[in-house]
């Protein structure tokens, strides 16, 4: 069984945002990219399911921009077999639906038994392709795995759904897995590893190769992002004086009076 | 005027209290349109809510909606949209939320403006406002497509006066499949009764100098008082002291709180990203240089086991009055 990974590369969490001259996005000039955090522990998962069951390949599907191909060199030097990347100007300013409409056309090329994915991509949080990918493909969909077991024609999946609460679920594949950390420790790729991966077949592909031209693009976008600005400042605050104990005296009495929050 | 559907979320069969702060903003949204409210579950009741805001209740009672089943509900609600035909689509950024609504809209072929903390009538009907990059900035989002589904971060409004509606409830019978190739096999709680973080109004959080997993006990007695969520900075749960469910911060939860409480937490700039909307944010941290108190309402420069300790016993004795 092949096994899939949704893969994206996005700004490091350590990105100071700036945003752009016509508010329609953010100044990318010095961003450091990286694979999405969640992304990883999808690329572990699929690697680790792959050496259980002795054969198949993990192929890795990301849809961005211009240097995508390097987050997906990172995917296939952690061990990935190959890659399947859709990088054309027709897909630049794709929306959710966009997206993940081409990647379920590249799915369903690859004839893939499950495809993971992180839960949450870190950019723009939108929490939206795996499971449109999952409608396309009309596979089920499980979110937020934390715990992973594969059963055959099904799997068992933990999954958090908030609250302290946590659910089984056990899902028919093909299916689509969205990864949580804790489900796993990702490996670092090693230094062969990242020469092997040099080699590795990575395989471009269009929207006319896919039949998605009326899907992807800024122009069938039904999700349209603009006016881009920086949050309010906040107030300065107000550091409390004097002794500890009249401080959270102060303290509540301007919760209860000022803020009125308890 | 807009015709608005608010999908409301459900515990033992009635609207969760989200659905208020959902339907409020919706009847003050559709400025003459109809509001109206749509519930799923096994068996569902619609009653009451009218009084939050609904001219129209309609309920989808199905044993296939027993659970949380993505499949099952995304095709319940896709068809109940279908039918009722509504400009604008609202449904909470919740868990269940967030799952389900990418995919119940991807069956209509429309798009959803995700995690919006504003909704306003904009050129081209009713709008979001989103925060991106972790809240590090915010950007207008339209939907194009009809009609426009958008997932609400919650609490983002403050609903007080409600418009009561009609709340005539009505059933509809969705056409749904035997088998969606998902089953939940196991429910398990972990954290006692303690409030959902993403959804929480009040939240205390702690840092690595908790220490230990042990200390994170220093806060049950004062969550208890506040019903307060209990969240953690990355450097706790990289530490051990609590499980990653607990993370607020850029590669943990985003959290929007009236209150958010931060003891012994530096404030790193992914942490600051996950809980920055925070309507009161105090901090409480021994070193009067820690970057959070840049960011916070009230800052307490004390040792988190000295000052929470105390805080405790002042609330205990506000809340008692």
């Amino acid at each position: 069984m092949n096994i899939g990974v949704l893969l994206k590369q996005v700004p490091d969490t350590e990105t100071k945002v700036r945003i752009n001259g016509d508010a329609s996005g953010i100044e990318e000039g010095d961003i450091k990219w990286i694979v999405n955090p969640y992304d990883e522990f999808a690329v572990e998962e699929a690697l680790k399911l792959n050496a259980a069951l002795g054969d198949g390949e993990v192929v890795i599907f990301s849809l961005g921009r211009p240097k995508t191909v390097e987050a997906a060199r990172t995917a296939l030097a952690m061990g990935a077999h190959r890659a399947v990347i859709l990088d054309d100007d027709g897909f630049q300013g794709s929306d959710a639906y966009g997206a993940a409409s081409a990647l379920a056309k590249a799915i369903e090329g690859e004839d893939i038994g499950i495809v993971f994915a992180g839960k949450i991509a870190i950019d723009d949080q939108n929490v939206q392709a795996p499971q449109i990918v999952a409608a396309k493909l009309e596979w089920p969909h499980v979110t937020n795995a934390s715990a992973f077991e594969h059963e055959g024609d099904t799997a068992l999946v933990k999954r958090d759904v908030g609250g302290g609460v946590a659910e089984q679920v056990r899902v028919t594949l093909p299916a689509v897995v969205t990864c949580d950390k804790g489900l796993n420790t990702p490996r670092y790729a090693s230094l062969p590893g990242i020469m092997k991966a040099k080699r590795k077949p990575v395989k471009n592909l269009s929207p006319s190769d896919l039949g998605v031209e009326d899907d992807v693009g800024g122009d069938n976008a039904k999700v349209v992002l603009s006016g881009y600005h920086m949050p309010p400042a906040r107030p300065a605050g107000r550091i409390l004086q004097g002794e500890l104990s009249d401080q959270i005296k102060e303290l509540v009495g301007l919760l209860r009076t000022e803020a009125k929050v308890v | 005027m807009s015709d608005i559907l608010v999908f409301c979320e459900t515990a033992g069969g009635s609207a969760k209290s989200s659905a208020r702060e959902l339907l409020g903003k919706a009847r003050e949204l559709a400025d003459g349109g109809d509001v109206v409210a749509v519930l799923l579950g096994a068996d569902v009741s619609g009653d009451g809510l009218g009084e939050w805001g609904a001219d129209r209740v309609v309920t989808v009672s199905d044993d296939a909606l027993a659970s949380y089943v993505p499949g099952a509900y995304a095709a319940a609600l896709s068809q109940a949209v279908e039918d009722v035909g509504p400009d604008v689509v609202l449904g909470s950024a919740s868990a269940l939320g967030k799952d389900l609504l990418p995919r119940a809209a991807a069956l209509l072929e429309t798009g959803v403006g995700a995690d919006v903390v504003d909704l306003r009538e904009g050129d081209d009907g009713i709008e979001g406002v989103r925060p991106l990059y972790a809240g590090k900035c915010l950007a207008v989002v339209n939907v194009t497509s009809d009609p426009k589904f958008f997932s609400v971060r919650p609490n983002s409004f403050t609903i007080e006066d409600v418009e009561a509606g009609d709340g005539d409830v009505e059933e509809f019978e969705a056409d749904l499949d035997d088998d969606y190739g998902y089953e939940v096999v196991d429910v398990t709680k972990t954290g006692g009764d303690k409030p959902d973080l993403t959804e929480a109004d009040r939240i205390i959080a702690g840092g690595r100098s908790i220490k230990s997993a042990e200390n994170f006990g220093i806060f049950d007695e004062i969550s208890d008082l506040l019903g307060a969520a209990v969240g953690a900075s990355r450097a706790a749960v990289d530490a051990g002291y609590c499980p990653h469910s607990m993370q607020v911060g850029q590669t943990g939860k985003t959290v929007n709180p009236s209150l958010y409480i931060a003891c012994g937490i530096s404030g790193a700039i992914q942490h600051l990203a996950g809980m920055r909307t925070s309507r009161v944010i105090v901090a409480i941290n021994k070193d009067p240089d820690a970057p959070i108190f840049q960011h916070s309402t009230y800052g307490i420069v004390a040792d988190l086991f000295e000052a929470v300790p105390m805080l405790t016993d002042e609330l205990k004795g506000l809340l008692a009055d």
